[in-house]
């Protein structure tokens, strides 16, 4: 593999000297596997695109209307030997480019743990990878460290030689985090979470970026990425404890709002639940989260509760309008996480005391954090939908800090 | 206006207020004026030689297949001068916006333009180039006097039109789609893209899919029900296998793209959430559907480019197409299989390993049957005598371009390396490598091959010749920077840069364009050219090129009724066969020809459907509510329209058959 590494750069390399090649050049033990996966099919492909434009060639010169030399047969239009040859080469081709590309992909899927750092080190049993949780942001990116308890947006820093474990998702649309010199892209999309496992082999300043169109903003949605010794990590670890600004929800929700080419921060401390909130849509207070409601359904719904509780919508969708011209009125549940809250939500329901009348303001509308919402007014919104109480604990996962 | 405005819909005028104008922007606005003066002229020039009678009796209501043929390669090249001015917008906006330069095209503007001009490419461009081929060549290859529904036709091609006209109007009224081309949701939902731009999107391809169906429909039902006596199927020429394969594909893929829209419809519209993030919403879903309809959609347009390719390879080979039963096979099993591989445009996704190697490897078998055409190309060419025609020098052109864009799609194939390919210039180079390299290529093969026979004279060489040139090398300067770009790790829809290494790329990439530029500028004047000097360049034989299949065996152009009498066929090369076995035309015994009449009826759905859709854009209910009824009572009133066909008469047969023989012995004279 190193010589085919060589093999491809060369003439490349003599021809297109300043460039950075990134994708066949990566410093990254995955990316510089997927580089030879590209190289060694390329390299197959030839053995049979080559002799076809040299023939083509060959035979568009050879049988020239003026090269009256030349055999000509009008009638010759069948031999079962050359079709069995033009059938058999490409098969032959696509059966070891395909034994290639069954074994490649399983062992590069990047939901895999990885059991190597490079060519000839193994990961170690007792070795935990570091965990990165990634948000695609409108238009920016968000790391978070669980492990350190810290944050970052636009700017990634790893220690070479450590596994590293990505668990990606995104606030709103679809985008794809790529780093190209330390593995493949796999997409960002909200409400769900992708992974990917790579290791960085160099010390290396580069960048990663959105491989997948987002938006208006799309074009500087990149962030820094440095790969760095253990000592170094340690010390940008500091960098950011020092920082004075912390992660909460809220900290969050103006994070989120849409923004173009925000400088690298940091953040000293992160809410440690905030990534299951963002991935599972319910960072906003009050939300009832995805999870939660898939718990609830996955019980066959909540039965007798429904019909008292009117059960509306839950709208999660950020910046602009919540629901459409014909569709429904925007409305959302609120989520309720001890058996106090729903004794306060049910008395304030029943009796319209003060408090009541502020428990609503506070709760409805939640008007997302992005764009205006067009023809919105707030007073066309239901105030307040009943709560809807998850029967057992267990199944709607761990106790959230109450918003209440 | 720099972003979409934000409107309280009222009664009358739905959403649309002067602000829908873009007349803040100095582009558009030039634009404007440019069409708008253009336009007058030639409305004007219409009216002055009092041309709106002639076009509308005897083009526009035409139900004649060749007519209509013609009229879609119209609209295609008007389409494709749209998406080649969003090219060179792209293009020029690249190579600008380096250094901290944000270019000429804010994001609003620039993010419409990249996603029009893959819209308009494919869907107006494209796809009528193909279809009036289709249209055009099918019936007369096969020996048919028309097609199966000839009104059909007719409609379908004013619902083409009808969409398209619906994309040119989103430049001058409101904006288009922001989205990207397939108007991937989130993004495409009425939460992230809330003004008119998806919906322009959504409504002009369910107008235009609706004529892309009914047309599939129609060449199925012809090429299966019309062939002339002794074309059993596998006598069929290779053209009309690969455009019935073809119409296969669009007629089991079509219905996909209109329910898939329906659905972003009914996110958009009514509240459903299909596509949303929440409430059981799920965007993978509308991604895995629109390739369901997207991957056979590039097979749609490739394989009558194949057609053209083989019918071209073996008529300027003078030889027999090398391998047809091969071929045949290869075509079906391409249509088969280019259902199996979608989900190699979304790897990335997440899908497990074995998922993906399955497609992966699907989408590798495709090249064997594709490589088989290759080799069977190429010894059509062994042992030839090969006339280097322009049809046949776009033919040689494509099939060395054509490998390098089938060998980088195998490697897009392999999942791990298209991890770090997916969505970058490499991706971009790769499809216009095939598109250009395959369709644009064959359909200017195609355009030059057919024109003598729909117009009675050959197109000028020269201006060819220098279209040619001017294609191929500005593609590969346009297009080899992007593969280059690729492996650089730069990804497509960018709009600002600020890495100065990549710029030089970007410039040679933009010259690229200027020379393609030339290169259809070459095209239009070579069609100039050809029309003022059509005297020297006339053919009365009907079979300039010594071919090989039917439609060569009556006059250039045919008459309304093709043939006389009805071929009878005994080989695939019918006219070449009928040729070798001294074939004499008959030239008594005329009989009256049985024909269908010209209908209003097309262009007038059309225009309903066309203010129908731009009611729902706008949410101008009223006027939606109004249209829907009137596109109904006017097709329930077609339906009782009885007076639908009318005979040559045998006097008028026997004039043309006449003139025709004079023009022939004529030619033997001289």
């Amino acid at each position: 593999m190193r010589r085919l590494r060589l093999l491809a750069l060369l003439p490349l390399l003599a021809a297109l000297g300043g460039c950075k090649f990134e994708v066949l050049a990566p410093t990254g033990d995955i990316a510089a596997q997927q580089r030879d996966l590209l190289v060694v099919s390329v390299l197959l492909m030839l053995l049979i695109i080559i002799p076809v434009m040299a023939l083509t060639a060959f035979f568009a010169w050879k049988y020239r209307q003026a090269n009256t030399e030349a055999r000509y047969e009008p009638e010759w239009h069948h031999s079962t030997q050359l079709e069995l040859v033009i059938w058999a080469a490409p098969l032959l081709i696509i059966i070891c480019l395909g034994a290639m590309t069954w074994m490649g992909t399983h062992l590069l899927d990047p939901y895999r743990p990885l059991d190597r750092i490079g060519s000839r080190t193994v990961v170690a049993a007792e070795d935990k990878p570091l965990v990165v949780n990634v948000v695609a942001l409108d238009w920016k990116w968000l790391f978070i460290y669980p492990e350190q308890g810290i944050a970052t947006v636009n700017e990634l820093a790893v220690p070479v030689d450590r596994p590293i474990h990505f668990q990606i998702t995104s606030s709103t649309v679809m985008n794809a985090f790529y780093v190209p010199t330390l593995a493949g892209m796999i997409y960002a999309m909200p409400a769900m979470k992708t992974q990917l496992h790579a290791v960085a082999n160099q010390r290396v300043e580069s960048r990663g970026f959105s491989a997948n169109y987002s938006g208006a903003g799309f074009s500087k949605m990149f962030f820094a990425f440095r790969a760095m010794s253990d000592s170094e990590f340690g010390a940008w670890v500091r960098e950011a404890k020092g920082s004075t600004e912390s992660l909460t929800r809220q900290a969050y929700l103006e994070l989120e709002k849409p923004s173009e080419a925000v400088p690298a921060t940091f953040f000293n401390e992160v809410d440690p639940t905030l990534f299951d909130a963002i991935l599972n849509l319910c960072v906003e207070p009050g939300k009832m989260c995805m999870k939660d409601m898939m718990a609830i359904d996955a019980k066959g719904g909540a039965g007798l509760e429904s019909a008292t509780a009117s059960l509306l919508p839950l709208l999660h969708d950020k910046h602009a309008r919540r629901g459409t011209v014909i569709g429904g009125a925007p409305s959302y549940v609120v989520g309720i996480c001890t058996p106090e809250e729903l004794a306060t939500a049910l008395t304030l329901s029943a009796a319209d005391t003060p408090a009541a009348a502020s428990r609503r303001a506070d709760s409805a509308p939640v008007s997302g954090a992005g764009l205006p919402i067009p023809g919105f007014s707030p007073a066309l919104l239901p105030a307040f939908t009943s709560p809807l109480l998850p029967t057992s604990e267990a199944d709607i996962g761990p106790r959230r800090p109450s918003n209440s | 206006m720099t972003e979409s405005p934000i409107v309280v819909p009222n009664f009358f005028f739905g959403r649309f207020n002067l602000e829908a104008i873009p007349y803040h922007e100095p582009i558009l606005v030039m634009t404007f004026i440019g069409v708008a003066i253009g336009g007058a002229a030639v409305l004007g020039a219409l009216t002055y030689f009092r041309l709106w009678g002639y076009l509308w009796r005897e083009w526009f209501t035409s139900v004649d297949h060749k007519k209509i043929g013609i009229m879609y390669m119209v609209l295609g090249l008007i389409m494709f001068l749209r998406g080649f001015a969003d090219a060179i917008m792209m293009r020029l906006q690249q190579a600008l916006a380096f250094g901290g330069s944000e270019g000429y095209l804010p994001a609003h503007h620039y993010d419409q333009v990249f996603s029009a001009h893959g819209v308009i490419m494919i869907f107006f461009a494209a796809m009528p180039f193909v279809t009036g081929l289709m249209n055009y060549v099918v019936p007369l290859q096969i020996g048919a006097r028309d097609v199966s529904f000839p009104f059909l036709n007719n409609f379908s091609f004013w619902m083409t039109v009808s969409g398209a006209a619906l994309v040119m109007t989103s430049l001058f009224v409101g904006e288009f789609a922001q989205t990207g081309w397939l108007a991937y949701p989130p993004l495409s939902g009425i939460a992230y893209s809330p003004y008119v731009g998806v919906d322009y999107y959504i409504w002009a391809l369910q107008i235009a899919g609706v004529g892309t169906t009914l047309s599939g429909i129609n060449l199925i039902c012809t090429i299966v029900k019309m062939r002339a006596p002794g074309m059993d199927m596998m006598k069929m020429p290779i053209f009309t296998w690969t455009s019935l394969c073809t119409n296969v594909l669009i007629v089991a893929s079509f219905p996909i793209l209109t329910a898939t829209l329906a659905l972003l419809t009914a996110d958009r519209y009514i509240g459903t959430n299909f596509f949303t993030n929440d409430l059981g919403g799920n965007p993978m879903m509308y991604v895995n559907l629109i390739w369901i309809w997207g991957h056979p959609e590039v097979y749609i347009l490739i394989l009558p480019a194949f057609g053209i390719f083989s019918e071209v390879t073996s008529t300027f080979s003078g030889k027999k197409l090398f391998g047809y039963t091969s071929m045949v096979y290869a075509t079906v099993v391409i249509t088969i299989l280019s259902y199996l591989v979608w989900l190699h445009h979304f790897f990335t996704m997440g899908s497990g390993a074995s998922v993906n190697s399955f497609f992966g490897i699907t989408t590798m078998i495709i090249s064997i049957p594709t490589g088989a055409k290759m080799f069977n190309w190429l010894f059509t060419m062994y042992r030839g005598r090969i006339r280097f025609e322009l049809p046949m020098m776009y033919t040689v052109a494509f099939m060395l371009i054509f490998v390098i864009g089938g060998m980088t799609g195998v490697m897009l194939a392999v999942p791990p390396a298209d991890f770090v390919l997916h969505n970058s210039l490499f991706l971009i180079a790769h499809f216009h490598n095939v598109i250009i390299g395959g369709v644009v290529f064959g359909v200017f093969a195609g355009i030059a091959f057919w024109w003598p026979k729909a117009f009675g004279f050959k197109l000028d060489p020269f201006w060819g010749k220098m279209s040619f040139w001017f294609w191929v090398v500005g593609f590969f300067f346009a297009f080899m920077p992007l593969y280059v770009l690729g492996l650089m790790g730069v990804t497509r829809r960018l709009r600002v840069f600020d890495d100065p290494s990549l710029h030089i790329w970007f410039i040679i990439a933009a010259f690229g364009a200027v020379l393609i530029a030339c290169g259809i500028g070459s095209f239009i004047i070579q069609i100039g050219v050809s029309i003022l000097r059509r005297d020297k360049l006339r053919d009365t034989t009907g079979d300039p090129w010594n071919a090989r299949t039917l439609e060569w065996a009556t006059s250039s152009p045919p008459p309304d009724y093709n043939f006389a009498f009805t071929p009878v066929v005994h080989d695939s090369d019918a006219w070449w066969d009928m040729k070798q076995r001294g074939y004499v035309r008959p030239l008594s015994g005329f009989k009256p020809i049985h024909m269908p009449k010209n209908s209003g009826t097309g262009p007038i759905l059309a225009g309903i459907s066309f203010v129908l859709g731009f009611a729902l854009i706008w949410y101008i209910w009223w006027l939606a509510a109004v249209s829907f009824v009137a596109l109904l009572a006017v097709a329930i009133h077609h339906t009782f329209n009885y007076n639908r066909d009318f005979d040559i008469p045998a006097e008028d047969v026997v004039r043309t058959e006449e003139e025709r023989t004079r023009l022939l012995a004529a030619q033997v004279n001289a």
